[in-house]
């Protein structure tokens, strides 16, 4: 698993053209975002959370809760 | 030569903001309003289970070039019943509630649920970005603090972000740190000790525990193209203390019938509290893609989580936003995730058999699926203003662990899990 998603990653990587400035038009859009809507988002982790035993990967900090 | 240089200059200044995470303002909107999303979710499952009402007001605002703080406030009110860790037997089951005083009991066939500690939960959070050495790192701060009447959480945050490559790549280094208080009703119980029947002491020894979280993360964003973009996330979470859940207990059966037994002595009840690990050592490894076609948008990503209480998962989370012009768009939502059990994860405990070192009923630890299927429909209702509505189905399918003995074969030791959401969003700005 480790070893597909480092080549993964290698492969993806060597794929990249530089994007100039004002080549930006597209990727500055707000649907364009990594999390467009973090409220959504947000309600949707601790849903996840407290009924799932994984969580994060999108960042750190969050807090805890005695999810039952 | 010399022109073409100054253009190229401030083009570069002007796209400053470009690559910066969760930013929806462009870089030349200097009037410095706060940015408020509100919104309230509705959250039901089925079978008399969990429903929960969440309001939520998250704000932010620029302060200066590259400085913007967030502030967000969640109230998660509770109700309804959760499994308790007992599994459905031919038997009349009777339970005792935490402060050990009241009893409940529970029909032939059907799951044992608890409903004494569902309740409010408030939770506060707020971040600041600022530069700093130059313009193309900053330093995102954060702090959370969350409470409800049995659990309280106080966290801090702190994150690093720098780009590269004319703000093509971003790397990030983070680490926060959560501490978590849990004062469970009734205080905390032994573990592996017998739930009592009501009035004759609870073996809950009445006092609280604590719980660390470290979490460490390495980032990367990349773009690939003018169209797409990813990120790479690798996680190391490090959690010490109390893991246990102290309302959950695990049923204690015959090793022929299946049936829970009568214990020895008669104030016993033959449910024993829960023991976990006291530590739990996780990684993750996160991908996101968002990927611009002609008009619409795909954002999809992919999670890998592994620990050392053996339970692994992956997660598959897919939005597709269809525009339908005019600033109103459609999104449907796909989640699919799959888990496998932590490896002290069981449905029972036989009696007569040695104990393990550490067991477990509760059902969120076993080997299940999550499918959601969702929708979500947006519309724009002024220049900086936009309503939302989305309706979500989410379905967990447990899976068996083990044979079932005897009268377990019965029942559904681990039920599955329906619930749906409704949540409408307004975001504005002030």
């Amino acid at each position: 698993m480790r070893t597909v998603c480092l080549l993964g990653l290698v492969l993806t990587l060597a794929a990249c053209t530089t994007v100039q400035p004002w080549e930006k038009d597209l990727l500055a859009k707000p649907s364009m975002s990594l999390v467009p809507s973090e409220v959504d988002n947000a309600l949707d982790e601790h849903i996840y959370f407290s009924k799932e035993a994984s969580l994060g990967g999108q960042g750190v900090g969050g807090g805890g809760c005695g999810c039952n | 030569m010399p022109e073409h240089n100054n253009i190229r200059n401030k083009l570069s200044l002007a796209s400053a903001a470009l690559l910066q995470m969760g930013t929806a303002a462009a870089a030349d909107d200097t009037d410095n309003g706060w940015d408020i999303s509100t919104a309230v979710l509705f959250y039901q499952e089925n079978d008399g289970r969990v429903s929960a009402i969440e309001p939520v007001i998250s704000g932010s605002r620029e302060l200066a070039e590259g400085e913007k703080i967030n502030l967000k406030l969640v109230l998660d009110s509770l109700t309804g019943a959760t499994p308790n860790g007992a599994h459905a037997s031919s038997s009349i089951q009777t339970f005792t509630n935490p402060s050990g005083k009241k009893a409940y009991t529970v029909t032939p066939g059907e799951t044992p649920l608890d409903d004494t500690f569902l309740d409010t939960r408030v939770a506060l959070s707020g971040s600041w970005e600022m530069p700093v050495l130059d313009e193309y790192s900053r330093m995102i701060l954060g702090a959370n603090l969350s409470k409800e009447f049995d659990y309280a959480s106080l966290g801090a945050s702190a994150s690093f972000q720098r780009d590269y490559n004319n703000r093509n790549t971003t790397f990030s280094a983070s680490l926060g740190l959560n501490a978590d208080t849990i004062s469970p009703s009734g205080g905390i119980p032994t573990p592996f000790a017998n739930m009592r029947v009501a009035d004759s002491g609870t073996n809950r020894d009445g006092a609280d525990d604590t719980k660390t979280i470290t979490d460490l993360m390495f980032g990367l964003t990349q773009v690939i193209n003018r169209r797409t973009l990813m990120q790479f996330n690798l996680g190391l979470s490090e959690s010490s203390g109390y893991m246990n859940d102290p309302y959950k207990i695990i049923s204690l059966i015959d090793g022929t019938t299946g049936l829970p037994i009568t214990p020895a002595d008669s104030d016993d009840l033959p449910y024993l509290y829960e023991n976990r690990p006291d530590s739990r050592s996780r990684q993750i490894f996160f991908w996101k893609t968002v990927h611009h076609l002609t008009e619409d948008v795909i954002n999809v990503s992919y999670r890998y989580h592994t620990d050392d209480w053996g339970i692994d998962s992956h997660t598959i989370d897919f939005h597709y936003r269809y525009e339908l012009g005019n600033g109103h768009y459609l999104q449907p939502h796909l989640r699919y995730y799959s888990q496998s059990a932590a490896d002290f994860f069981t449905t029972a405990l036989v009696d007569g058999q040695p104990l393990p070192d550490y067991a477990s009923s509760d059902y969120r630890l076993g080997d299940f699926e999550t499918q959601t299927i969702g929708l979500k429909y947006a519309m724009r209702t002024g220049e900086n203003s936009e309503f939302s509505v989305r309706a979500e189905l989410i379905s967990q399918t447990q899976n068996e662990v083990a044979t079932p003995i005897g009268d377990q074969a019965n029942y559904d030791l681990t039920p599955d899990l329906d619930s749906y959401i409704v949540q409408f969003g307004y975001d504005f700005r002030f």
